[in-house]
């Protein structure tokens, strides 16, 4: 199937998946002026629509509908022309007595190393992880961690009741060795391989789980149940690797804020030097291109029944320049009162200086930021309910 | 055989609601149907051969969810889409 596209100009652009399709925003001369493309695959649910930043030509896009099964759709030309996958990804038919599983929907994309052009990895629910050697034609899953002995108790069981399902997320690949990875899974934890995908080891230690949860009202004590490494009690949310310090990572966690700097093993709580009126609880989280000790996040509301909107109806980023010793609260421009949600995917940055930070609302409004979060404009509205936002340079 | 497609899989075809396809069951009759519009069957058809939720299909004015089922005295089989979401 082809479909036609939009027709981009070269350099920044905002790749904004929604529930109704993608949209693209660029700037207009400096970065005030936003124009906003036409949708491309109107009424299409898109989880995550990613530009290869290696060739700055090649868009991958997860895509389903209400009624037809998932793909991944792919643009060579910058937008203008898409096309589907041969092959998207698909789990092996189930043998006798052997479990069955059917890809709902691709929820996750990453273009793989720069030294292995072509090569993508995708995240599925169920939970699964694929790779593409062919810039997103084909889809082979990665048998070390999708058809690994302990899968069923490392992941959720998709009838667990995880809204739109459990999702394998945040594929960061080490810019020092292509076979090094990490993955999210929401629940799971996160996962470790050095061999690209044939072994993978858990790196869960120091975190809260959700049967600890901190909200505290009607859950299970912590004191009360075994600390597993391994299980769907483990939620992050959102995972980052520092692109120039990969050794670096922080974690946006159902249960708080995190950073670990390898090759230690244990996570460590920065969220709590969060005002505690605000906590540390939120989906998405943004890394400074240049300075590892600067990330941006979007607290929101978990207590009670989990609203996820912000703290009190008041939207803010939250800033830290000191690794999460201290936390700035960054909403000039932002409206005193509204009641959204930024999915995980929905917060991103460029490598502008001074940098810019974008994040797409549920509302479907998207915000930006040109002085690293001194204060906000908006730059688009009325889109339908944003699940990703990237930041892309168009060749 | 005649095969009657539903708006949601029009564009596979061309924006054409009717399309010849050919097979001795129905499953044959998906597949030939994907030979002709590459990746339509999966979109209907998930990978343990079950027909999507949201999806379906009537041969001989009944509805079935057997791919094995026999095509040999049909002329027409039909693809209805359900809507659903919002």
């Amino acid at each position: 199937m082809s479909e036609p596209g939009v027709q981009l100009e070269s350099g920044a652009t905002l790749v904004v998946a929604t529930r109704k399709g993608i949209f693209f925003l660029q700037p207009h001369g400096d970065r005030t002026d936003w124009r906003l493309s036409e949708p491309v695959f109107l009424g299409h649910i898109v989880n995550h629509a990613v530009v290869d930043p290696r060739d700055g030509t090649t868009m991958l896009a997860g895509a389903r509908t209400g009624h037809l099964g998932p793909t991944v759709f792919r643009s060579r030309d910058g937008g203008a022309t898409w096309i589907e996958a041969d092959r998207p990804p698909a789990f092996d038919k189930a043998g006798p007595g052997e479990k069955s599983r059917v890809v709902s929907h691709t929820f996750w994309l990453s273009p793989g190393h720069v030294d292995e052009p072509g090569v993508w990895f995708a995240g599925t629910s169920p939970q699964a992880l694929w790779i593409s050697r062919d810039a997103g034609a084909t889809w082979e899953g990665v048998r070390g961690f999708n058809d690994h002995p302990d899968y069923e108790i490392r992941t959720e069981d998709p009838q667990a009741g995880t809204p739109d399902g459990p999702v394998l997320h945040s594929i960061l690949i080490d810019p020092r060795d292509a076979r090094h990875m990490y993955l999210g899974l929401s629940g799971g934890g996160v996962y470790e391989t050095r061999d690209q995908g044939e072994s993978w080891n858990p790196l869960n230690q120091g975190m809260a789980t959700t049967l600890a949860d901190p909200s505290g009202d009607g859950v299970v004590q912590p004191t009360s149940i075994d600390w597993k490494e391994i299980g769907p009690e483990h939620d992050p949310h959102c995972v980052q690797m520092h692109p120039l310090a990969p050794d670096v990572l922080y974690q946006q966690n159902h249960c708080g804020i995190y950073r670990v700097q390898r090759p230690a093993e244990r996570w460590q709580r920065i969220g709590d030097n969060m005002p505690s009126d605000i906590g540390d609880i939120g989906f998405v989280m943004g890394l400074h291109p240049r300075d590892p000790d600067t990330c941006w996040v979007f607290p929101m509301d978990g207590t009670d029944v989990w609203p996820r909107t912000s703290p009190d109806g008041k939207p803010a980023v939250y800033s830290t320049r000191d690794a999460g010793s201290s936390w700035q609260r960054q909403s000039v421009g932002l409206p005193g009162r509204g009641w959204y949600t930024v999915k995980r995917q929905c917060l991103s940055v460029d490598d502008a200086d001074p940098v810019g930070v974008y994040f797409g609302t549920t509302s479907g409004e998207v915000w930006g930021s040109f002085d690293e979060g001194a204060s906000w404009s908006c730059l688009a509205q009325h889109l339908p309910e944003i699940y990703s936002v990237e930041v892309a340079e168009l060749a | 055989m005649r095969v009657l497609i539903p708006h949601a899989l029009r564009s596979y075809t061309g924006q054409r609601d009717q399309v010849s396809a050919q097979g001795e069951t129905l499953d044959d009759l998906l597949w030939d149907l994907d030979r002709k519009f590459p990746g339509m069957r999966f979109r209907m058809i998930d990978e343990q051969d079950q027909i999507r939720r949201h999806v379906v299909i009537f041969v001989k004015g009944a509805k079935t969810t057997n791919l094995a089922e026999p095509l040999a005295d049909s002329e027409e089989v039909v693809i209805v889409q359900a809507l659903s979401g919002g």
